[in-house]
């Protein structure tokens, strides 16, 4: 999988790039719009992370761009805004996704695998995880292809973990992941905690061949 | 007291000080005015009296007043050559008044061709001086009160018509809004005075428009150029916690855990300048009921968790134009806050009417201060890891969709109610 990150900001381009080859992609960055322009010409990508606000340019160009040549790269937009309108103007050119800054890293795995999952050539949006099978369309879980019936916010915390397995989840990055700003209060991560047990009792009681390990006041981390 | 009453006030004052004066000047120019022609008309009668007891003797003999106003009666020679003539005020009873009344009486002295000496004393009605001040002080009154009411009323109405423009000023003012109004104009007068204080007003109002206006825009592109640094500090962290053990990671998850809170903060206040800018329109119709279950679902875990009850009392069907994405953030924050500042196995009561909602929960025993919930950074002291910016943005939303959203605390219960003012116009 190849992936071009347009970022001007050296710091945030360098921690992407640093995350992100560890899911061994290969991974490319450019700080502004001439060299964007010029790579997506040439090139194709999986997966373009797109920062609107570059300093010679609109990164929306970027965007029409590649749709005026009718490219089908995936394009993740990364903003400092966190406007409606921006947000919208960018879905409706063609992006697939939309993410304000300041992010977590695993959400933007996330974001990523997920835009990835849904390129995949046989269409079917599924991650398999040695006897585990997730559906992401149908959102169901099957350990040795029987059903395990998750509910909504397990399901969520399961997948987080999935397109991040073997690395350290922090708490507050799946928290908002699965409970959007909600869970911004120190005393609910006891709550996670409790969510957590409840879904570590169900995949073990049906034989799922995976852990998910604590690391008190730190997060989480999938082991397979 | 109005401006009208105080020149009333000053008027009415002075004018009694001036009016009584006046009274007793007038009072006894008149007294003085009377007397003389009375003492003149004496004087006279005296003069034909004489003649004619020259001519006839039998008016001598008339010792007594009875019918007439003058008595005559012999008197020494040696006496009535030391006496002088002289005038005084005497008391007579009058048969017509039953009462002694004051009168002017002429003491005087002549003598008949035969050489005696006789006293002759007129008498002749006076002004009744108690009576003349009693009737001067009821005019005084009647003038001092027609006076006042006339001033009362010129006043009225040419104060009314020369302040208008000041009025004008002031209704402008009271309408005015720092920061929602980008101008102001005072308005028209030929008057000097109000024209000049219309300029310093505007002058003074348009500087401070142009200082708030600089200060929102500082407050949002600080907040906005933040974001990055905050990201990177955020995701360096986050890279490192991935290759730290133990006590170092733990350090580490504490140090992203603050910059999420910055981060927090910063993504509030960016908000509240924002809605204050308003930066959003009011462009959907949103359907509250639907909204509070489908929020309320999101926080269903969490409600189980806390095994804090929740009821949604719909008495109404609530359908109002709003902005999508503040309407989430609105209910999300109010829930947020019945829960966060809730107690274990505690309550929550969402009722939805038809002119808006109101969200009670259980929480500490006492009521919070009113005035000062939907400040910035208002904390009620436990929770030091809210922002205490979640009311601020509920207040600031209510403001910009035309409602209001007040506390009060009852039954042990912390109500929350958000109210449509009036018509929604918009």
């Amino acid at each position: 999988m190849k992936l071009l990150i347009i970022e001007d900001e050296q710091g945030l381009r360098d921690n992407i790039v640093q995350f992100l080859q560890k899911e061994q992609y290969i991974v490319e960055a450019v700080a502004d719009f001439h060299s964007a322009m010029e790579k997506v010409s040439l090139y194709d990508y999986d997966c373009i992370l797109l920062d609107v606000g570059l300093p010679d340019g609109n990164g929306l160009g970027v965007l029409k761009a590649l749709k005026n040549r009718q490219k089908r790269d995936n394009v993740i937009i990364i903003s400092a805004k966190d406007s409606l309108d921006d947000k919208l103007e960018g879905l409706e050119l063609g992006a697939d996704d939309y993410l304000t800054k300041p992010f977590h890293l695993a959400e933007l795995n996330a974001r990523i695998k997920a835009v990835l999952r849904r390129k995949a050539l046989d269409g079917r949006n599924v991650v398999v995880l040695n006897n585990m099978e997730l559906d992401f369309d149908e959102r169901s879980l099957r350990v040795d292809a029987a059903e395990v019936h998750l509910n909504r916010k397990e399901f969520d915390i399961l997948a987080f973990f999935v397109v991040n397995k073997n690395r350290l989840v922090y708490k507050s990055a799946l928290a908002e992941h699965v409970w959007g700003d909600h869970m911004d209060n120190a005393d609910n991560f006891d709550f996670i905690y409790s969510q957590i047990k409840n879904l570590r009792k169900k995949l073990k009681d049906h034989g799922a061949n995976l852990e998910i390990q604590a690391s008190y006041g730190v997060g989480y981390k999938l082991t397979v | 007291m109005k401006l009208l009453n105080h020149t009333l006030l000053y008027l009415s004052a002075s004018l009694i000080f001036i009016l009584s004066m006046w009274a007793v000047v007038f009072y006894f120019s008149m007294m003085d005015e009377v007397y003389d022609s009375i003492d003149d008309g004496l004087e006279n009668y005296k003069m034909l009296i004489i003649k004619k007891a020259n001519r006839d003797s039998t008016l001598l003999q008339k010792s007594r007043f009875d019918e007439s106003n003058y008595a005559i009666r012999p008197i020494d020679a040696e006496l009535a050559l030391r006496a002088v003539e002289e005038f005084k005020d005497t008391a007579m009873y009058m048969e017509y008044e039953e009462d002694y009344e004051v009168m002017r009486m002429l003491t005087t002295y002549f003598s008949t061709r035969d050489g005696r000496y006789h006293e002759l004393k007129i008498i002749t009605s006076m002004v009744e001086g108690d009576d003349l001040v009693a009737d001067l002080l009821h005019a005084l009154l009647w003038l001092y009160v027609a006076v006042i009411a006339s001033a009362f009323i010129i006043n009225n109405w040419v104060l009314r018509k020369i302040w208008k423009p000041f009025y004008q000023l002031q209704h402008t003012l009271r309408g005015f809004r720092l920061g929602e109004d980008q101008s102001f104009k005072p308005p028209q007068t030929k008057v000097t005075e109000f024209r000049d204080m219309n300029d310093t007003v505007s002058t003074l109002l348009r500087a401070n428009i142009a200082v708030f206006q600089q200060q929102k825009q500082f407050i949002e592109n600080a907040s906005h150029e933040l974001q990055t640094p905050l990201a990177i500090a955020i995701n360096k962290l986050e890279l490192l916690l991935e290759q730290s053990q133990g006590g170092d990671a733990q350090a580490v998850a504490n140090a992203i855990q603050y910059l999420e809170r910055m981060t927090r903060l910063n993504k509030s206040l960016l908000l509240l300048s924002k809605i204050e800018n308003r930066q959003f329109a009011q462009d959907e119709s949103v359907d509250f009921n639907a909204l509070w279950k489908r929020q309320v679902d999101d926080f269903e875990e969490l409600l189980g968790y806390k095994r804090i009850g929740l009821e949604i009392i719909e008495k109404a069907r609530l359908k109002k134009r709003f902005n999508g994405g503040l309407a989430d953030v609105l209910i999300t924050n109010l829930l947020k806050n019945a829960i966060v500042h809730n107690h274990e196995g505690g309550h929550v009561r969402i009722t939805v009417g038809d002119d808006g909602f109101e969200i009670a929960n259980t929480g500490k025993a006492q009521p919070l201060d009113p005035a000062k919930i939907f400040n910035r950074f208002y904390r009620s002291g436990d929770q030091t890891s809210s922002t205490g910016l979640g009311l601020a943005v509920v207040k600031a939303i209510a403001h910009l969709h035309r409602a209001e959203v007040t506390y009060r605390y009852a039954d042990g219960l912390h109500h929350l109610r958000f109210r449509w003012l009036g018509i929604d116009t918009k």
